[in-house]
């Protein structure tokens, strides 16, 4: 399946969290755990400042069978909107 | 029959078991600590089944009483974080320099500790493999080590490693 991925806030976020300042692994793991206590379908926000993140967090929304539904790409700044996956 | 057909059959057997990741920890400085615990928490986080072999001098960063004293070589390391013509890297005192820069800079970059990372690790379920040939040579015993790592030979990493999807030495 495909999702169109879109710049634009979803209409649902269940949860924020902000990774501001950390780097790699840090926005992963903390991102991971804020998944595990999530339900299918549920959305997560992710702000991260590292620019590793933009290639991150879609591997851990990939690799966790979550839905990548969005991502803002700042100029220091991004945001990421993951939809939690049946399998995670 | 076609090749997209048995490519997602293959997907779907690989989605069936989770992915698993097994690496070697060799090096016990402060600065090589880092890669396998970094990588084994990364795995953990992306679902995956991670274990981490100490052995030889990795064994330290599962030491109780050493892996809170890990440190940088200053010698023989140009990388290093003191930019110093090499043969000075021997004098007294330039080890604990460079070991108190890469702390500082872990520090700064709000990176977790090398204990955290381990911390982290085990509450993640990686599995840490004490190497018992190099406890033996070592002399190192059971309760000199953290808690919740097995103690296993090559051969007992290997049947692990051999059903990993990537396998790291560091």
């Amino acid at each position: 399946m495909t999702t169109q991925i879109t710049s634009l806030a979803p209409e649902r976020i269940d949860v924020v969290l902000d990774c501001s300042g950390l780097l790699c692994p840090l926005p992963v793991y903390r991102a991971s755990l804020a998944l595990n206590q999530l339900s299918p379908g549920e959305v997560l926000e992710v702000i991260a400042t590292d620019p590793g993140a933009l290639e991150d967090i879609p591997a851990l929304a990939r690799q966790t069978g979550s839905v990548l539904l969005g991502v803002e790409r700042g100029q220091d700044r991004h945001r990421f909107w993951i939809e939690k996956g049946s399998r995670s | 029959m076609n090749t997209a057909v048995t490519r997602a059959e293959d997907d779907t057997a690989v989605e069936a078991r989770r992915r698993r990741i097994a690496l070697v920890a060799s090096k016990g400085t402060l600065d090589q600590a880092y890669p396998p615990l970094i990588m084994a928490t990364t795995a953990a986080s992306l679902g995956w089944e991670a274990g981490v072999y100490f052995t030889f001098y990795g064994l330290d960063i599962i030491h109780n009483d050493r892996l809170k004293s890990l440190k940088v070589a200053s010698l023989a390391n140009p990388a290093g974080p003191i930019q110093l013509p090499n043969l000075l890297g021997a004098l007294p005192g330039a080890t604990a320099a460079a070991t108190k820069m890469m702390k500082k800079w872990m520090t700064d970059a709000r990176m977790p500790t090398v204990p955290e990372f381990i911390e982290m690790a085990q509450g993640l379920d990686v599995r840490f493999f004490a190497c018992s040939t190099t406890m033996g040579v070592m002399g190192v015993e059971e309760d000199d080590l953290i808690k919740g790592c097995e103690i296993a030979g090559a051969a007992a990493f290997l049947d692990f490693a051999a059903d990993a999807d990537v396998q790291l030495f560091v």
